[in-house]
């Protein structure tokens, strides 16, 4: 039943199927409902990891080694589980910045490089090609085994027959077509092949599907379960030291370290798994579930690799059937003729998804990066000038892809017969591992300059030739082998596989050591030698900075120069037709709240950033850069200026902080403008009030005045004795208003600050005793006693004499005034007390209230007999008084207790 | 018979003044040094005629023309009020309160006892 043509049916059958997922998948993006938006199938279009090395290689290399093809799954697991901090941010930044490849990714991250963007497509197709004919190599060679049914035949030895050879061109060929129909159909600025995506989640499925049934039918069908086929290969001496997870493996722990990191690197940057994880990717938030999903696939698809490898063993004891191809021969030795063709399926679907994303990777790379670079620079071609050059660009990546896959069919007829599954696809991770520190350092350091990337990825790949490629082409005859035993040259130091002498490691761990250490260590050091330029510069801050920016739009900072609408407008046409252009401009009007077409548009730094990124969707960031800087008038920006703009940055937070002190300072000052304005509104009340009052006390003289003077006026008959009454009267009263227009003056000058003050030596036992004296008319005429206790001796104090003098009147005659004539008696009292004299004037007057002793020293705060009406006097004397006590520094207050009389005391520190 | 006025302020003099001009012009006369003495002296002398100082201690002016007015027997004494503020809201405040004058001191003797008068024994009120 397996002849020729019903193998290759089904195959086609089966790619039919496929394109038929991916057009419908098509159909659904065109339509705007895409069937890939969600985080199975994006998770599943991951597993394109698994390839047919996977499929056929890992029970290959389980047959020899044993556990020794983990490390290849063991990796990718360990390093999604970083994929929240690396892959996220690699995610965010090719999305701002329209990234349509890994080499765009690292030519955009050192100054949009097409030189970079260059060597990275040149490193990337050279180290995928062998990874390429693997694929070709495992399709054909099942088809081989297959078509041979019911006998079991290695294809070694049917010989050089034409079909042979023919069988991988084939396959090669078909691949080309097919992958051109999936990936070329058209252009999408943003490199999104939903319709291939959504194959490859199916491929994904029929591959586990496939391997799933014959590890099934190995362990459960020819033996009784995992114990039993253990327990069978333990017994055979050849496949116990199989089970000892680390003595299988050439090169032991050292191996195993490299083969874990080399997967780690793979699953970041093989092309196609960038193609699918991060140029594919239509949400952020799908890689939340895929960080658990895909490992879950790795350990469905290695669970029955032993099994497989032990039966294959078990099976074929006398060798002769490449382990490789155990997966396959296993059902046909059993007669499983359904099971052998869904195997043959499953590795046409693990190498032809491999194939077909991995070829689209690297025809974008190659036309953007490499091709259109360079068409774009010859002007003898005058592509600036063409309208459109949708189809140009099609055409190279169509050229590429059938390029590519004729490089893997002449490397698999060049070197694929030397070397089994596993070893041609580790030359190759070890060829994209080269990435790595370019693009991590890119996105973690800003330091990385172009001339650092420059020098680290061709020293890395320079020693990845070296020791690698060049020993797999040797090692099959196209190179003298000596070269590979004595070194070129004979030079024993420069032998490929023992590079200055190091010897001991497995090809592979020797390989990685001195790539990444020459890689390395160029990458850094010459980026710490030399000074990034502008580009280098803001790319770098775009990058490494790329949570911390706003937007898309953020690009935009970085421009100075004109440019006109129209000719934006062509540009964008030429390269992704009129229509598409129209819809970006009339999006981009949209944002701005315009019309395209109807509102003017402005030509700013935004509209040619806008472009640009539009631009570089479609032809990479490098020749975007180019074609943009063609048509406006670019002035270039010094590195200060760009360092300007990127410290604005942080000068803004600087500038927040600023600004909340500001605003805190200044609603501090708008407080303390309240409360001053407030007490300016109490002082205007004051004064008011001042004017007020002072207006009253003067008038109230008057009125006695102006009466009595009328009535003597007007009453000529007023006897004598009246007459000189009310003559004395009129007299007191100008007395009173006198002493009251000096009190408000010298008041005025006090608090004016415009007062004299003559300071001289006091002795105030004296001054005392002079005002007592000045006083004794007043109270010998209301009958009251006074008593004046002073020490023999005090010390001198300063000031002005004739103002203490005005205080102790004012306390004497205040006194006076409130002791009841007869029954009074006043005691003036001095004493030192240490640092101070102190002076009190006692009364036995009807003493102060409590609530009125604060008040009385204010202005106009008379307190009085309320029996007897209100006392004679301004208002103002206490007020006064104190404020003369305080000047030259000393204080004064009241004791009172109402019923018990008063004691005015004050002090005066030593002069 | 002559009309009673009663005179309340706490400055001696004014008292003194007021006192002799009004017996002058033939007033009977009673003084009162504060509000308190006012609103008794009110009571019990019942007088035609209240000159009320606004400054005054223990109840001002104001207290006491307000109390006065309150009293509906009262209602017939007329109120004449003496201050040395002379500002408009005091003024309004005095007469809302129910004064019948509001007189700023220092004022002309002569002029007061004409308005007096022209309170007590209104011209047009001479026919009936």
């Amino acid at each position: 039943m397996l002849q020729g043509p019903v193998i290759i049916l089904s195959a086609f059958a089966y790619l039919g199927v496929l394109f038929a997922i991916a057009y419908y998948a098509d159909q659904r993006a065109d339509a705007g409902r895409p069937v890939i938006a969600n985080a199975y199938v994006y998770s599943l279009s991951l597993a394109v990891y698994a390839t047919a090395w996977t499929f056929y290689g890992s029970v290959g290399r389980a047959a020899s080694d044993g556990v020794g093809f983990l490390p290849i799954y063991i990796g990718p697991t360990l390093m999604i589980a970083l994929w929240w901090v690396v892959m996220r941010k690699i995610l965010r930044i090719s999305k701002q910045n329209r990234i349509t490849s890994l080499a765009d990714f690292i030519a955009s991250r050192y100054g949009k490089s097409a030189l970079l963007g260059g060597i990275v497509t040149v490193i990337a197709v050279i180290g995928i090609v062998p990874y390429i004919s693997l694929q070709l190599k495992a399709v054909s060679a099942s088809y081989l085994i297959l078509v041979q049914y019911p006998d079991i035949v290695m294809p070694q030895t049917l010989g050089e027959t034409p079909m042979r050879q023919d069988t991988a061109l084939w396959v090669a060929l078909i691949l080309a077509a097919f992958t051109i129909a999936f990936g070329t159909r058209h252009l999408d600025a943003a490199e999104h092949h939903q319709g291939m995506v959504a194959a490859i989640a199916f491929e994904s499925l029929v591959k586990l599907l496939a391997f799933l049934a014959v590890g099934i039918f190995v362990t459960f069908g020819l033996y009784h379960g995992f114990g039993d086929l253990f327990t069978r290969a333990a017994a055979d001496p050849r496949l116990r030291a199989m089970m000892t997870p680390l003595e299988g493996v050439a090169g032991g722990y050292a191996s195993w370290v490299w083969l874990t990191i080399l997967s780690m690197m793979a699953i970041m940057f093989l092309p196609r798994q960038f193609q699918v994880t991060v140029i594919e990717n239509l949400d952020e938030k799908h890689l939340n579930k895929a960080i658990w999903l895909f490992p879950l696939y790795m350990l469905a698809i290695n669970v029955f690799v032993l099994p497989i490898a032990f039966g294959g063993r078990l099976h074929f004891p006398e060798g002769g059937v490449d382990a490789d191809t155990f997966v396959l021969t296993l059902p046909m030795v059993e007669k499983q003729e359904a099971l052998a063709l869904l195997v043959f399926i499953g590795g046409l679907s693990a190498a032809t998804g491999m194939v077909i994303v991995e070829t689209i990777a690297l025809s974008t790379m190659v036309c953007n990066d490499l091709v259109m670079p360079v068409l774009l620079r010859m002007r003898s071609l005058a592509l600036n000038e063409r309208p459109d050059l949708t189809g140009l660009l099609l055409g190279i990546r169509r050229g590429a892809i059938v390029l590519i896959l004729l490089l893997g069919y002449l490397y698999f007829k060049l070197a694929g017969e030397a070397y089994a599954l596993v070893s041609i696809g580790l030359i190759s991770f070890a060829a994209v591992a080269q990435f790595a520190p370019v693009v991590l350092g890119g996105i973690f350091w800003k330091g990385g300059t172009r001339r650092g990337a420059l020098c680290g990825l061709v020293a890395g790949f320079v020693v990845w030739f070296y020791t690698l490629l060049l020993p797999a082409l040797a090692r099959s005859g196209w190179l003298p082998i000596g070269f590979l035993e004595q070194g070129p040259f004979g030079i024993a130091l420069l032998k490929p596989l023992a590079l200055f002498g190091l010897a001991g490691l497995d090809q592979i761990t020797h390989a990685m050591l001195w790539s990444m250490l020459a890689n390395i260590g160029a990458y850094v050091g010459v980026s710490l030698a030399a000074t990034p330029s502008v580009d280098e510069h803001r790319q770098a801050s775009l990058f490494v900075d790329v949570f911390r920016q706003g937007g898309e739009a953020s690009g935009a900072r970085f421009w100075r120069g004109t440019a006109s609408v129209p000719e934006l407008h062509s540009l964008l046409a030429r390269f992704l037709g009129a229509a598409a252009a129209d819809e970006a401009f009339t999006e981009y009007a949209l944002g701005k709240g315009l019309r395209w077409k109807g509102d003017p548009l402005e030509a700013d730094a935004e509209l040619v950033h806008y472009v640009e990124v539009k631009l570089a969707g479609a032809i990479g960031a490098a020749s975007a850069r180019v074609m943009v800087a063609a048509v406006v008038k670019e002035e270039a920006l010094s590195i200060e200026e760009v360092r300007t703009i990127l410290d604005e940055a942080s000068q803004v937070v600087v500038y927040s902080h600023r600004l909340e002190q500001k605003s805190r300072e200044l609603e501090a000052a708008t407080a303390e403008l309240r409360a001053a304005n407030e007490r300016l509104t109490e002082l205007d009340r004051l004064k008011d009030d001042f004017v007020s009052t002072v207006t009253h006390e003067l008038r109230t003289p008057l009125t006695s005045i102006r009466a009595f003077t009328q009535i003597l006026l007007e009453h000529p008959e007023v006897d004598a004795e009246q007459r000189s009454k009310f003559l004395g009267i009129i007299t007191k009263e100008t007395e009173r208003l006198t002493r009251l227009i000096n009190q408000v003056l010298d008041l005025s000058k006090i608090e004016s600050g415009k007062a004299e003050w003559r300071e001289s030596v006091l002795d105030l036992r004296e001054l005392i005793g002079d005002a007592v004296t000045g006083m004794s008319q007043v109270f010998e005429e209301r009958n009251i006693k006074v008593d004046v206790e002073v020490p023999a001796k005090v010390a001198p104090v300063r000031a002005d004499v004739d103002r203490i003098i005005q205080v102790m009147l004012n306390l004497l005659s205040n006194a006076a005034k409130f002791c009841e004539p007869g029954r009074g008696r006043v005691r003036v009292a001095l004493r030192d007390d240490g640092g101070a004299l102190r002076v009190e004037v006692r009364d036995n007057g009807p003493g102060i209230d409590p609530s009125d002793q604060g008040v009385i020293f204010d202005k106009f705060r008379q307190v009085g007999d309320t029996l007897t009406g209100k006392p004679h006097g301004s208002g103002l004397g206490l007020h006064i008084s104190r404020q003369i006590v305080e000047h030259f520094g000393g204080r004064m207050w009241v004791e009172s207790r109402v019923g018990e009389g008063a004691c005015f005391a004050f002090t005066l520190p030593h002069g | 018979m002559a009309k009673k006025i009663l005179i309340a302020d706490d400055e001696p003099n004014i008292v003194t003044a007021l006192e002799f001009l009004l017996q002058r012009n033939g007033y009977e006369v009673s003084i009162a040094r504060n509000g308190e003495e006012a609103l008794k002296g009110v009571e019990a002398y019942k007088p035609d005629l209240v000159l009320l100082d606004v400054m005054m201690p223990l109840h001002s002016g104001y207290e006491v023309c307000k109390r006065i007015r309150e009293r509906p027997e009262w209602g017939h004494i007329k109120i004449v009020m003496l201050s040395a503020k002379g500002r408009d809201a005091e003024v309004n405040k005095g007469m809302a309160l129910g004064a019948d004058l509001y007189i700023t001191k220092p004022f002309s003797t002569r002029e007061l006892v004409d308005r007096i008068k022209s309170l007590l024994e209104p011209v047009s009120d001479s026919s009936q």
